[in-house]
């Protein structure tokens, strides 16, 4: 399926994610937009993590800022980032032809597989603190891993009624591949024919320069623990008032501001190794609180 | 005769899995196949990224008829027993059969059509496959290593109906993903089949594969004159990438040659699977690489080639990011971020446990011939390295980035800071602690080097010795299959390292000073208040010597010594490992010889005799006079003599560990042996000679088993 844009001048940064949504969306994918948490991966997007769970299908496509405060590198460093933006899919359940169809979005935003060499290689996902874990492979192009591709098994520890297909693409590293460029700050953000042409770096340099700063030096210590705490009790505190209340949806983006302050309180430098684990555990205790309410309320609704 | 053909087409199989899931394949079905009665002539399996292929030939169009002999009531049971069988089995009462007082219906059981059961073979295997990890798909609950897409079974030319999972069989398969996409091709017998696939740009049989990758791979660098350096494990698992594989040459910027060989390699290998290429005259990496493509890329592969380039320039550049801070913190100063890093819960941070190699492997110094100055400096700095971002982004080359920093910055070159170890040391001094921590971490495996400079030898050691007694101490140890922490690995890697290098060592000595550091530094305080005690302390040193002890049998029987003579020479007690592997090397010698055989003869029947004499009353053995001499014949004075003479040079020989010296000091007994038990009786009525005759017997078995213990000796 030769697409226009295979045709056409490289695919701007912003014109990727059209053509993904154009894409997904005439697969019968709900284009939703980012959750308004902090979160580190587009998985932890309640369209992914809580959808997952249940019987009832469910198919979105969503942009998602992630932020990884020990990613920041003061802008830096070429590649990497402390906030950058996944483009998040989910299947459910994940039809026979997912794999076509994901082939199709990259034929879509012009990667010719005639050309280039697509290879399905072996990554199993898992992320322990939302208790989650699930069979598939890291995508790659052209040796560059352009996509993670999960078959969900286990949502917030539990065995998922249906599977769902997951499929995560690095908006800026794709974009990079397209445009051929080497550093992520000289990404063309949009259109060079555009009245105000930008680049990421006019997007996002600064920001990367001053989060850096804060997740690595200003932040406060002592207001993360707080809030972190403040935030571990608020979860209890409304699961507490039990599935009929129905206040999981705000529990759990209580949970989500508590593995931020987490992540954050780890860029400080402020987690010693040996309570790494412990926060780790506090987190996966909370989000699989919510996923078993979750699977209450959303079997009732 | 017919042939069957079984292709489970799925989603991509990781490369890892491929070849033994064709085994598991083969070897289930023939056990099916045996079960159900049917013969065949071959089974064949394969296995690629998206297909676990069986070819079963020679099977019968249906299975042999049968009889089968059902068991019935015993005669003269009650009628109704009786009629409820011939119900049952249709079988009239005349033709109902006696034996042993029990009626039996011989059935006759027409074989079935192999089709059917193929068709229950397949269903039956498939559902219960043995993958080490397994997935469901959709609304299913089948699981598969990843989502099975197709069936394709065959039997004589038909499809054999089964429905798996949402999956029904057909004779469809599909060929290449990318290269010849069509439809659906249709089969009908392997040879068809797997032509039918070449066309289809697919590669059916693994071995096949490997070979395009070899011969393409040499060929794209003969372009150059280059050569590939040659990686077994990563051919393996390209050869489960691709179905098409085709290697490719790839630039990379000659600018990255000045990073450590091992850097490059690793990093192409571990990240981009590429093979590295050198130049054949002076084996120097060459600023290329080998890609394995699973395409023949319509543009000739320009993209695909210099895609790679630049992803391998990322990748690189971050290992030159990683090497050029390294060097900015000597590995002194690392010392203190080792104090970040828990080794153990129980045993500290690894800052403890680099200062208990640094001691111990001072210590061990003298006995392996090694400057105890270097010991100590190359112990100290050889954990150095896991707190660089070279080890956190390749931790395989932990070792060897601390030896190449230590060397940098012993030497002065380059930007480190310049570590106090090296002040004074010259360039022997500090390639000798560079060295060390490079390799102290060999063997690690029973494939690897040993080391055998002093230096590192007495790192090597400590660093093992310290694991071992240490988790000896908070009782972590090796249970049946179960080694977590490596423990059989580090125990067998002091003993290659002893026995290669010769060295004489006190096993008992040594974990008792490794368990000095551990209480001096890092073990935890609730194992530190339990090892005060002196009874705790002698527990692990037995347990851990034990230990060793298992596993030296281990490796000398895996070098075909005898293990009953292994078993001899334990028997002593011995803890040193070097002696123990010499006097089992020594024994093994002497026994081939005719003296041992005949010396062991010799003390078997001594023995015996003394075994006999300790079930008489002890008491007549006890007056013993010296008036009987004259009365003495000369086998006996003899062997008294000789005896003497024997049991102090082989006290000597022991002394100076010269084992084989000892053994041939035991043959000097056999004459006189042989000839005392020729002429003398030593059941002499009058008890006293008897007793003195005893005596000498014993004296005879003990001298022998000062060398070993001779009783264990088998055949």
């Amino acid at each position: 399926m030769p697409s226009e844009a295979a045709q056409s001048a490289p695919l701007c940064f912003q014109d990727l994610i059209l053509t993904l949504h154009q894409y997904w969306s005439g697969q019968g994918c709900l284009i939703l937009q980012p959750y308004d948490v902090e979160v580190g991966a587009g998985t932890l997007h309640p369209a992914t993590v809580l959808r997952a769970l249940g019987p009832k299908p469910w198919r979105a496509a969503y942009v998602q800022p992630s932020r990884r405060p020990s990613d920041g590198r003061y802008g830096e460093n070429p590649n990497r980032l402390q906030h950058y933006y996944q483009y998040q899919v989910i299947l459910k359940p994940n039809p026979s032809n997912m794999q076509e169809l994901y082939l199709g979005s990259l034929a879509a935003i012009g990667l010719d597989p005639t050309v280039h060499d697509i290879r399905f290689v072996e990554d199993d996902w898992e992320n322990p603190t939302v208790g989650a874990w699930g069979l598939g492979w890291e995508v790659w192009c052209d040796g560059m891993e352009v996509s993670q591709y999960t078959y969900f098994q286990q949502v917030g520890g539990l065995e998922v009624d249906v599977v769902a297909g997951e499929i995560t693409y690095g908006l800026e590293r794709l974009a990079m591949y397209v445009q051929n460029v080497d550093r992520v700050y000289d990404l063309a953000f949009n259109r060079a024919d555009s009245p105000a042409p930008k680049t990421y770096g006019d997007v996002f340099l600064e920001s990367e320069k001053e989060f850096s700063a804060y997740n690595f030096e200003a932040a406060d210590v002592e207001t993360l623990q707080r809030q972190f705490a403040d935030m571990e009790r608020e979860v209890g505190r409304l699961l507490g008032l039990g599935a009929s209340q129905s206040l999981v949806l705000p529990a759990y983006d209580h949970v989500l501001k508590a593995s931020h302050l987490f992540n954050l309180m780890d860029a400080r430098g402020a987690i010693a190794v040996a309570e790494r684990q412990s926060y780790i555990a506090r987190i996966r205790d909370l989000c699989r609180a919510c996923a078993n309410q979750w699977v209450l309320v959303e079997a009732g609704a | 005769m017919a042939e069957f053909l079984l292709e489970l087409f799925s989603e991509e199989i990781p490369a890892r899995m491929q070849h033994q899931a064709a085994r598991d394949l083969e070897r289930l079905s023939r056990a099916a196949l045996a079960a159900a009665d049917l013969e065949f002539t071959s089974v064949e399996s394969f296995s690629g990224p998206r297909r676990l292929t069986l070819v079963v030939d020679g099977l019968p169009l249906k299975q042999a008829d049968r009889i089968e002999s059902r068991r019935g009531p015993k005669v003269g049971a009650p009628a109704q027993a009786l009629d409820g069988f011939l119900r049952s089995t249709g079988v009239a009462r005349t033709d109902l059969v006696e034996r042993d007082g029990t009626f039996y219906a011989d059935l006759p059981r027409p074989g079935r059509p192999t089709g059917e059961l193929l068709a229950e073979i397949t269903t039956s295997l498939v559902n219960s496959f043995p993958w080490p990890k397994s997935m469901r798909s959709g609304t299913s609950s089948f699981r598969w290593i990843r989502p099975l897409r197709r069936i394709t079974c065959v039997f004589d030319g038909a499809v054999v109906p089964v429905e798996i999972g949402a999956v029904a069989s057909s004779d469809l398969t599909e060929g290449h993903r990318f290269m010849t996409p069509g439809p659906p091709i249709r089969v009908c017998d392997f040879t068809q089949y797997k032509t039918a696939l070449a066309v289809r740009s697919v590669i059916l049989d693994a071995k096949d594969r490997k070979a395009r990758i070899a011969s393409g791979a040499e060929a794209v660098c003969a372009t150059k004159g280059l050569e590939l350096v040659p990686d077994q494990a990563l051919l393996d698992e390209l050869a489960g990438l691709a179905e098409w594989p085709t290697p490719m040459l790839g630039d990379m910027d000659p600018a990255f040659l000045d990073l450590p060989a091992e850097v490059i390699r690793t990093s192409m290998r571990t990240h981009q699977k590429y093979f590295a290429v050198r130049d054949p005259a002076t084996q120097a990496l060459a600023p290329h690489f080998v890609v394995v493509a699973n395409i023949e890329p319509v543009d000739g592969g320009g993209a695909l080639a210099a895609g790679n380039a630049k992803v391998l320039s990322a990748r690189l550049n971050d290992a030159r990011f990683f090497w050029r801070e390294d060097q900015k913190v000597s590995l002194e100063a690392r010392l203190a971020k080792l104090d970040g890093v828990v080794f153990h819960a129980r045993l500290g941070t690894l800052r403890a446990r680099a200062e208990r190699i640094e001691g111990l492997a001072s210590r061990l110094a003298a006995r392996v011939g090694a400057d105890p100055i270097l010991a100590a400096a190359a112990g100290r700095l050889a954990k150095a390295d896991l707190t660089t971002g070279m080890v956190g982004e390749f931790p395989e080359l932990q070792g060897v980035m601390g030896g190449y920093y230590a060397r940098l910055e012993g030497r002065r070159e380059g930007d480190f800071p310049n570590g106090a170890w090296s002040a004074g040391l010259d360039a022997a001094a500090v390639d000798a602690v560079a060295d060390a921590v490079r390799d102290h971490y060999r063997p690690v495996g029973p494939a690897d080097a040993v080391p055998t400079a002093p230096t590192t030898v007495a790192v090597a050691l400590a660093d093992k010795l310290d694991t071992l007694t240490g988790f000896f101490a908070i009782n972590e140890r090796p249970t049946g299959s179960k080694d977590p922490y490596g423990l059989r690995r580090a125990a067998l890697g002091v003993i290659r390292i002893v026995l290669h290098g010769r060295i004489a060592l006190s096993l008992r000595a040594a974990i008792d000073e490794a368990l000095e550091g551990l209480l001096a530094n890092g073990l935890g305080s609730e194992e530190r208040r339990k090892m005060s005690e002196l009874a705790a302390r002698a527990e692990v040193r037995e347990g851990l010597t034990a230990f060793f002890a298992d596993r030296l049998k281990a490796a000398l029987k895996d070098e075909g010594r005898r293990h009953d003579l292994v078993d001899a020479v334990f028997a002593l007690g011995d803890d040193d490992m070097l002696s123990i592997s010499d006097r089992v090397e020594g024994l093994s010698s002497f026994l081939l010889g005719e003296d041992g055989a005949s010396l062991l003869s010799g003390y078997r029947r001594a023995v015996n005799i003394l075994k006999a004499e300790d079930k008489r009353a002890p008491a007549e053995t006890q007056a013993a006079g010296l008036g009987h001499a004259s009365r003495r014949p000369p086998e006996e004075t003899a062997l008294e003599e000789i005896l003497r003479a024997v049991a102090m040079d082989v006290d000597a020989a022991l002394g100076r560990n010269d084992y084989v010296g000892a053994m041939r000091q035991l043959a000097k007994l056999r004459p006189p042996v042989d000839a005392f038990f020729e002429k003398v009786l030593v059941n002499d009525p009058d008890p006293v000679v008897r007793s003195l005759r005893l005596k000498l017997l014993t004296q005879v078995r003990d001298t022998a088993n000062r060398v070993a213990d001779f009783s264990l000796i088998s055949g």
